[in-house]
């Protein structure tokens, strides 16, 4: 199995259904496959040992995602939009690799493999040097290579191989499943596991993509009715805005099917107010990291539904990543290894044919197959898996386990504070103490002191921050997520 | 013939065309039609199965027999039934799972 098997299947059953429309431009599935079997053969006649892609989402991104899988070759797409001194060290670590860019200038690249993002569109942009696209791509090969967002430090490049992401598609999505009215608005970044999921997955099920460059609220809203979107996905940050954008006015997106959402934790107060807003929209959350090829569980709309319809154990729940798919284990462990009982928080461990947990260095798979998310969490009675955030960022006080996660939504919860930051600075008598960096909302004011006094209220005294500040904006990445190393530096700093 | 994964194999006298997910643990010849299928860029005379018994072969579905272990994804769909060492191959049950992407 490889990628290029999702979109010949695809094209040779559905042909003229569209596949993907980015601005005014629909193309076909015949119509993908036909050019990015074209790029395949160019990408070959210039020797190339993998494709860069770092440029938008638009129909250019899948012409290169099945373009590089044509030619066998790996897929490696980067942030268009890192500054000239982060983005040098990865183009030069694929050397041999052509490069997909929004400008010729790309720092450390050698400019006769640079190729322009809009040429891939270009039917002059081929080859007539006859060129024998592989009849065999080794599901063992490595079809994605993806640099982690790296919230704890330097990007580390992820490797996935075709029998990892097919496995995910195969596993989990019905081929041609999709009405053919059906239609997903695409808005993350295609540099994310998420954007390269959400791409195999639709064309797989036959449903058509409508790509959106950059995120803007009322654009996204106009799409939705439009274009007739039947499924979009979000991270937090998009549905926080487009929350705040309708200002308690209903989406009005009849439409909308299901509005699936990951990437980074939601605040339950945008949650809440979105379910409100998308009367008739089913809400999906998501929950995966790039080594398991995207998703590995899901909390459903009839989750969403019970919990806001005020089912005490579904509201409890919607602070979940709901249950695991089918063919994916999970076991929760302590420091030492033993595997805990339900209800106890501790490591996160995930196996499956869709985890791949091997980086350009080497494998973290432990003997038995098991992958360490670090990511620290529990699971429940009924098999639902909370997940209280990366191990790393666990504050130790005084021997206490603390999840920062749990005191930034209690923060988040206040009515002045629109974001927040949790993070342990040392202590010479706890080891670390609990530290808070809050955002007041515009035209809201709050003190410290009364801060203070609302978080003894919602948390034990243990958990109550030692430190308050104020700050204008917090460091995120693209998808939403908090760096909190940058936020440790700024308080430390 | 060697089936490993990723194989492409095709029925030589039907359009069925399969990839192997899953090669067989144990020695197989699996039949398309009652015919054993070959490597999908052998020679496929083509001309038809005489009794096409069963009900054919479906795109996109999965076909896994439990005995030999192997599972195939159909890429290609057509008349002919799938079996294995002469025992019909069933459809692995799909897992309907509500759109995260």
């Amino acid at each position: 199995m490889n990628l290029s098997l999702l979109l010949e299947m695809s094209a040779s059953t559905l042909e003229d259904r569209p596949a993907i429309t980015s601005g005014s431009r629909t193309m076909t599935y015949a119509q993908l496959d036909a050019a990015a079997r074209r790029c395949a053969a160019k990408f070959l006649s210039m020797g190339a040992t993998g494709v860069v892609y770092c440029g938008t989402n638009d129909a250019s991104f899948p012409v290169a995602v099945f373009g590089a899988a044509y030619a066998g070759l790996p897929f490696i797409p980067l942030n268009y939009r890192l500054g000239d001194e982060q983005l040098q060290p990865l183009v030069e670590a694929n050397r041999g690799a052509v490069i997909i860019a929004e400008t010729t200038q790309v720092p450390g690249a050698d400019s006769d493999m640079i190729v322009l993002r809009s040429t891939l569109l270009d039917p002059s942009f081929s080859t007539s040097a006859d060129v024998e696209l592989p009849p065999f791509v080794d599901p063992e090969d490595v079809a994605i290579v993806l640099y982690t967002s790296g919230t704890s430090g330097t990007p580390k490049a992820a490797l996935l191989r075709h029998r990892h992401l097919t496995a995910y598609v195969i596993g989990t999505v019905e081929f041609a499943g999709a009405e053919p009215e059906q239609a997903a608005l695409v808005t993350v970044p295609p540099y994310h596991i998420a954007g390269l999921a959400n791409l195999l997955s639709n064309m797989y099920s036959g449903r058509r993509i409508v790509y959106l460059e950059s995120f803007d609220a009322q654009v996204w809203l106009d799409t939705l009715r439009n274009e007739r979107i039947t499924q979009a996905m979000v991270v937090p940050t998009m549905l926080a805005r487009v929350v705040q954008h309708l200002d308690g006015s209903p989406a009005d997106a009849p439409h909308l099917a299901t509005l699936s959402y990951g990437g980074a934790r939601m605040p339950l107060p945008v949650l809440e107010q979105a379910l409100e807003l998308f009367v008739g929209t089913g809400f999906v959350n998501a929950y995966g990291l790039t080594e398991t090829s995207s998703t590995i569980a899901l909390l459903g709309p009839e989750d969403h539904d019970a919990a806001f319809a005020g089912d005490p154990v579904a509201k409890v729940r919607l602070g979940s990543v709901g249950k695991v798919l089918p063919g994916i284990e999970v076991e929760v462990r302590d420091e030492d290894g033993n595997v805990l009982p339900v209800g106890e928080p501790g490591l996160v461990f995930l196996r499956g044919e869709q985890v791949s947990g091997e980086y350009d260095g080497g494998s973290v798979i432990d003997a038995e197959g098991w992958f360490p998310t670090k990511d620290r969490g529990w699971i429940d009675a009924d098999d639902y898996l909370f997940i209280e955030g990366r191990a790393d960022d666990t504050i130790i006080r005084g021997g206490e386990n603390i999840a920062p996660a749990e005191i930034e939504d209690v923060l988040r919860r206040h009515d002045a504070i629109v974001d927040a930051a949790v993070v342990g600075i040392p202590d010479d008598e706890w080891g670390q103490q609990i530290a808070a960096v809050v955002v007041v909302a515009p035209g809201k004011s709050v003190g410290v002191d009364e801060l203070h006094d609302y978080c003894q209220l919602h948390l034990r005294s243990s958990k109550t921050p030692y430190r308050i500040e104020f700050r204008d904006e917090l460091p995120h990445t693209p998808t939403g997520k908090l760096l909190r190393r940058e936020v440790l530096a700024d308080l430390l700093g | 013939m060697d089936i490993k994964a990723g194989s492409r194999l095709a029925c030589p006298e039907c359009s069925v065309e399969l990839v192997v997910v899953r090669p067989p643990s144990a020695a197989v010849v699996l039949t398309c039609g009652g015919v054993e299928v070959v490597d999908a860029a052998a020679d496929r005379p083509g001309g038809g199965h005489a009794d096409a018994a069963g009900e054919g072969t479906l795109v996109g579905k999965r076909y896994a027999d439990e005995d030999s272990g192997i599972e195939v994804l159909c890429a290609k769909p057509g008349p002919g039934t799938l079996a294995a060492d002469g025992r019909e191959v069933p459809i692995k049950g799909a897992k309907p799972l509500p759109s995260s992407d």
